[in-house]
């Protein structure tokens, strides 16, 4: 399933938390050898983990990690105007209506459909709070998985070559997106609301509620 | 019609020159959103707390003498997060949270709410509420309907506030990079989006992020109104030549 949690909250879920830094480290320092840094516990997190973000999280059935990506709004300080500003065409990307996705991972043993999942879910959540797209910094590797998923990013600008490249990218938010995903993943659109939904659940208080 | 209205509302929030200008304003909004009440609050900056809302000074006065703050959900839930929230999904458990609200719905505020956390560049902390006396059902027709408007007036009723408090509301300091100035200058000539994309050989999509962005540090509801208010201030031009730079 899907848990869409801020830092503060990772402290809930100490294992899903645990994996999720574990293999950012084996994604990004491990297997496309970038410039991060790892703690001694073996933990990959960067100065934008340290600014609250959310983290949209797939949770296996142990509880552990299957693949996550990290979202910030770009009326705040993001990663793409603060490093990739070369990769925008000079613009610094900053709207209330598009937010950021950085650090998407997969954990190395994670079926097909995770990657599916983070992306709907990530879509689903932009059009619950209003968004209309969403800013990543891509990694050319992971290219293929957004094809399979049928969800391409629109990229502003690139560099670097081959499997180095790095790109900053566009994913509009809208149904049909979200349900074009959900469609060729086989995900139900049902599954999409209720991760969003157990993760903002509303509450019933009698006061509030009498008009 | 409704976005005309809107439109024509956001440019008389950029001639607001005081915060009492901004309260007056406040009352159009509400208007406009045909809600209950709806407000913005600071949290304190240059150590004073600055506000605008449409609801009765006798409430604000007695939120303030039982420093209902530091147990209010609406302010609590949105401390440390970002995304707008429906005031259904705060935790109105504690007796003082229940207690502040029977006494709120006492002076006229509604029973339902939308709140939208802005985070300044410069870290600094604002809310903005929409708040309204109906059903569930209806209320979340109208969020799901208006979440984007409000989002979108949202941050820029903090950044004329912030104008304010700056004392920079002469000035109107809008920076464009030269992409989103040429963006806007090929727009204001006519041409679809499909074919400024065209032109200066970027994705629709890429575009829509410089015209957002564009329109963000303009203070504009849309596209058009985006063409319209770079030209009025002259950071395009409608002769079609581009700006210098």
């Amino acid at each position: 399933m899907i848990r869409f949690v801020y830092a503060d909250q990772l402290s809930l879920f100490p294992l899903l938390a645990e994996s999720m830094f574990k293999d950012r480290a084996a994604q990004f320092k491990d297997r496309l050898d970038w410039q991060v840094t790892v703690d001694k516990h073996g933990r990959e997190l960067d100065e934008y983990d340290l600014l609250n973000p959310l983290y949209v999280i797939w949770e296996n059935a142990e509880g552990r990690h299957g693949g996550s990506v990290r979202i910030m709004p770009t009326v705040g300080r993001i990663m793409t105007n603060e490093h990739f500003l070369d990769l925008t065409g000079g613009v610094t990307i900053r709207s209330p209506l598009i937010w950021e996705c950085t650090r998407f991972c997969l954990a190395p043993d994670a079926p097909v459909g995770v990657a599916a999942a983070l992306l709907a879910a990530g879509v689903e959540l932009g059009l619950r709070f209003g968004l209309e797209q969403a800013l990543g910094v891509i990694y050319a590797r992971t290219m293929p998985i957004y094809r399979r998923i049928g969800s391409c990013p629109d990229i502003i600008g690139s560099r670097g070559e081959g499997a180095d490249r790095i790109s900053v990218g566009l994913w509009p938010i809208g149904v049909e997106a979200r349900d074009a995903i959900a469609l060729k993943s086989g995900i139900p659109l049902s599954a999409i609301a209720r991760w969003f939904d157990a993760s903002f659940p509303a509450r019933v208080v009698e006061e509030r509620l009498a008009a | 019609m409704e976005t005309a209205r809107l439109e024509a509302l956001l440019e008389r929030l950029q001639t607001t020159k005081s915060i009492d200008e901004l309260q007056v304003w406040t009352h159009e909004l509400r208007d406009h959103f045909g809600v209950t009440h709806v407000f913005y609050h600071t949290a304190t900056l240059k150590s004073e707390q600055v506000g605008a809302f449409t609801y009765s000074l006798d409430w604000a006065r007695h939120y303030i003498e039982h420093d209902y703050r530091s147990i209010d959900p609406v302010v609590l839930g949105a401390q440390r997060r970002f995304h707008p929230m429906d005031w259904k999904t705060l935790d109105w458990s504690s007796p003082q949270a229940r207690g502040m609200m029977r006494e709120a719905l006492a002076h006229g505020l509604g029973n339902q709410g939308w709140s939208v956390p802005i985070w300044g560049p410069n870290g600094e902390f604002a809310l903005f509420c929409a708040n309204h006396m109906t059903d569930d059902a209806s209320w979340e027709a109208f969020t799901r309907r208006n979440a984007k408007d409000i989002l979108v007036v949202a941050h820029l009723m903090h950044e004329q506030a912030m104008r304010i408090v700056n004392q920079q509301t002469a000035t109107p300091t809008t920076e464009l990079s030269p992409r989103e100035r040429e963006t806007l200058t090929q727009l204001s000539l006519g041409q679809s989006r499909a074919e400024v994309a065209d032109q200066l050989q970027i994705s629709e999509n890429t575009l829509r992020a410089y015209i957002d962005s564009a329109r963000h540090k303009l203070g504009a509801l849309n596209v058009t109104h985006a063409v319209a208010l770079a030209l009025a201030r002259g950071i395009i031009t409608s002769a079609g030549a581009l700006p210098k730079y």
